[in-house]
């Protein structure tokens, strides 16, 4: 099954009077329970692959399916809709709410969500937590955590609806090597333990040893195998 | 979990100062608000105690008791006005009063009448007085007579009633003769006949006011009891000023919380736009704001209530302020209405933040 099906993605981005093509012609498809690095230098377009996946911005041309939707046509309300419940991000830098702790950074999915906070919500919340080794910084709030801890809180809120699809940008980018490594260790067990399906966007090497595939971006375009080893 | 609640309990730093500032405007708000109720309350006391529909003035008054006077003649003719069921004349005369043992005088209201007020039993024998509750305050008790007037006519008390002053005066009621004598006596240049009263108390059904000045061939003019309070010297005066500066501080009110508001939501875009990207719409985020504004004001409306309250009691008397539930719920909502109005400011930042921020890539 394919959980992301990108096809002829262009995006442009209007700066002044300049036009900047920051992809052109994409086409990539991530399946079921697989974990793909997306490595890149800077200002290729990483970036931006992951949010028109993620619908956090439309493509200018193109189309996008992620888990069955469509999502290339949706109005931002429909795509707020669609995050909240098929995408989990990452980010590059620390996104906690500053005044909640780590298990209430989780329960803010399920707010989000409608939830009233129940006890099936807390339970998820501290069993993903236990596992991502937070089951003793249930209740410190994000200024008290490392900077790895404060990654996998993310990373726990990023999972906590289940998505199909968890999206990375440069998760590790922060954290010193070793921590780091620690940090993609936990992706990658997460992910595959979860059958959850991953993109991991970086521009260091040495991280693709954690994915199942990489697939390789210059200047807005994808190298030939983006669309998978099986197609 | 609530979000924009739990930020206000966990950080309530971030809301001191604003909430400070609502309950000193929530202070002064209620200070306004009570000066011109007391104002308002004791200037008006003795008409609002009138169990009358219209009172009828003389043409030439402009709508004035102290200028007025109605004849015998011009009695009978809205006596027989059609819809008219009761009629009672009614006198004040604004004087000085000595009460036994003070050593000021008191300002007095002696108010003739024959419909008996609210409170008020029917018209005493002469030289008797029912006197406002104002003037147990200056010292008079029941059974003391007071002497009214440069010519010291004795008026004894028999009986007090409240909220019944007049021109933030003490009314005394008394029967229209004992009006009339106190009167001619004590103001000669203003004295009047036997069968004169200053103004007219009706009570009765259909448009009277019309029936009334029509009966009279215009030589009355009719108010209703409203028109009547409104009409009483400075009353329109000072409730228009009053509401003016209640208005405008209900208006420093909205900038204080717009503005705050403002600088926090400032400080919170990258917050919004990670909470976007993971799917918070922004009418919540927006929500959350007003909810922060609301409880903001209801916290400062009631520190802001305790400090009026104290602060009246530690007020000498003579200052009219007077705190009334009504004037309590009218400041909370004109609060509640500004803070709301104010957070909204907030509506388009909010709006504008995009959720691809979250990830660095806004377009
Ligand atoms: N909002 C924007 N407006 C205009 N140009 C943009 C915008 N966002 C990105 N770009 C441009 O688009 C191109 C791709 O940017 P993108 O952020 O996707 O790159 P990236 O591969 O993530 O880079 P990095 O490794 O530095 O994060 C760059 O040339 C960038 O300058
Ligand atoms: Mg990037």
């Amino acid at each position: 099954m394919t959980v992301l099906d990108m096809r002829d993605v262009r995006k442009v981005y209007r700066s002044g009077d300049a036009d900047i093509v920051a992809l052109d012609h994409a086409t990539v498809q991530v399946e079921h329970g697989e974990i793909v690095a997306l490595l890149g230098p800077s200002g290729s377009g990483k970036t931006t692959l992951l949010s028109i996946a993620g619908g956090l911005l439309t493509p200018t041309e193109g189309a996008v399916v992620v888990g069955g939707h469509d999502i290339s046509e949706y109005d931002a309300k429909q795509l707020t809709e669609f995050r909240r419940e098929n995408v989990g991000f990452v980010f590059q830098s620390v996104n906690l709410v500053p005044f909640l702790t780590a298990e209430e950074n989780l329960l803010v999915v399920d707010e989000l969500g409608g939830g009233k906070g129940g006890k099936a919500a807390i339970t998820r919340a501290r069993q993903l937590l236990d596992e991502l080794g937070l089951g003793h910084r249930l209740k410190n709030l994000p200024g008290q955590l490392s900077g790895g801890e404060r990654q996998r809180v993310a990373i726990g809120r990023a999972l906590f609806n289940n998505p199909k699809l968890v999206l990375f940008d440069e998760p590790t980018s922060a954290l010193d090597t070793k921590i780091g490594a620690q940090v993609m260790e936990l992706i990658q067990s997460e992910m595959k333990a979860r059958d959850t399906a991953a993109i991991i966007v970086t521009h260091d090497t040495r991280m693709t040893t954690y994915a199942d595939r990489t697939v390789h971006i210059v200047d807005g375009r994808l190298d030939a195998d983006a669309v998978g080893a099986d197609h | 979990m609530n979000l924009p609640l739990l930020e206000l309990r966990r950080q309530p730093g971030r809301f001191v100062v604003a909430t400070v500032v609502l309950g000193f405007l929530a202070t002064l708000l209620l200070f306004l608000g009570g000066l011109l109720d007391g104002l308002y309350l004791g200037s008006t006391g003795a008409i609002r105690a009138q169990n009358a529909d219209v009172f009828v003035y003389s043409e030439s008054a402009r709508d004035s008791f102290l200028r007025s006077r109605i004849t015998a003649e011009q009695r009978a003719a809205v006596e027989s006005a059609p819809g008219v069921q009761d009629v009672g004349g009614l006198g004040f005369v604004l004087l000085g009063a000595v009460i036994p043992g003070e050593a000021d005088l008191a300002d007095v209201a002696v108010a003739g009448y024959e419909l008996p007020p609210k409170g008020v039993p029917a018209p005493p024998n002469d030289g008797e007085g029912i006197a406002d509750s104002r003037l147990q305050d200056a010292g008079a008790s029941l059974g003391d007579t007071l002497l009214v007037g440069p010519q010291r006519s004795p008026i004894t008390i028999i009986g007090f009633v409240d909220d019944s002053s007049y021109l933030l005066q003490s009314t005394i009621w008394v029967s229209l003769s004992t009006w009339r004598s106190v009167q001619n006596v004590n103001r000669p240049d203003a004295a009047v006949g036997d069968t004169v009263v200053q103004a007219l108390a009706v009570r009765g059904t259909g448009d009277l006011v019309t029936s009334i000045d029509t009966a009279t061939d215009g030589d009355t003019k009719s108010l209703t009891k409203p028109e009547a309070v409104l009409s009483l010297p400075g009353v329109k005066q000072q409730k228009d000023t009053f509401n003016q500066i209640i208005y405008s501080t209900l208006a420093v009110v909205l900038a204080v919380v717009g503005l705050f508001f403002s600088l926090l939501t400032l400080e919170r875009l990258g917050l919004y736009g990670v909470l976007k990207a993971i799917g918070a719409t922004t009418r919540r985020l927006f929500v959350g704001v007003v909810l922060q504004a609301v409880v903001v004001a209801v916290i400062a409306f009631a520190a802001g209530s305790i400090l009026a309250l104290f602060a009246t009691a530690a007020l000498p008397a003579s200052i009219p302020l007077q705190l009334t539930p009504a004037r309590f719920v009218s400041t909370f909502i004109g609060l509640l209405v500004a803070a709301v109005l104010g957070s909204a400011i907030s509506l388009r930042r909010v709006t504008k933040v995009d959720p691809a921020s979250a990830i660095g890539n806004a377009s």
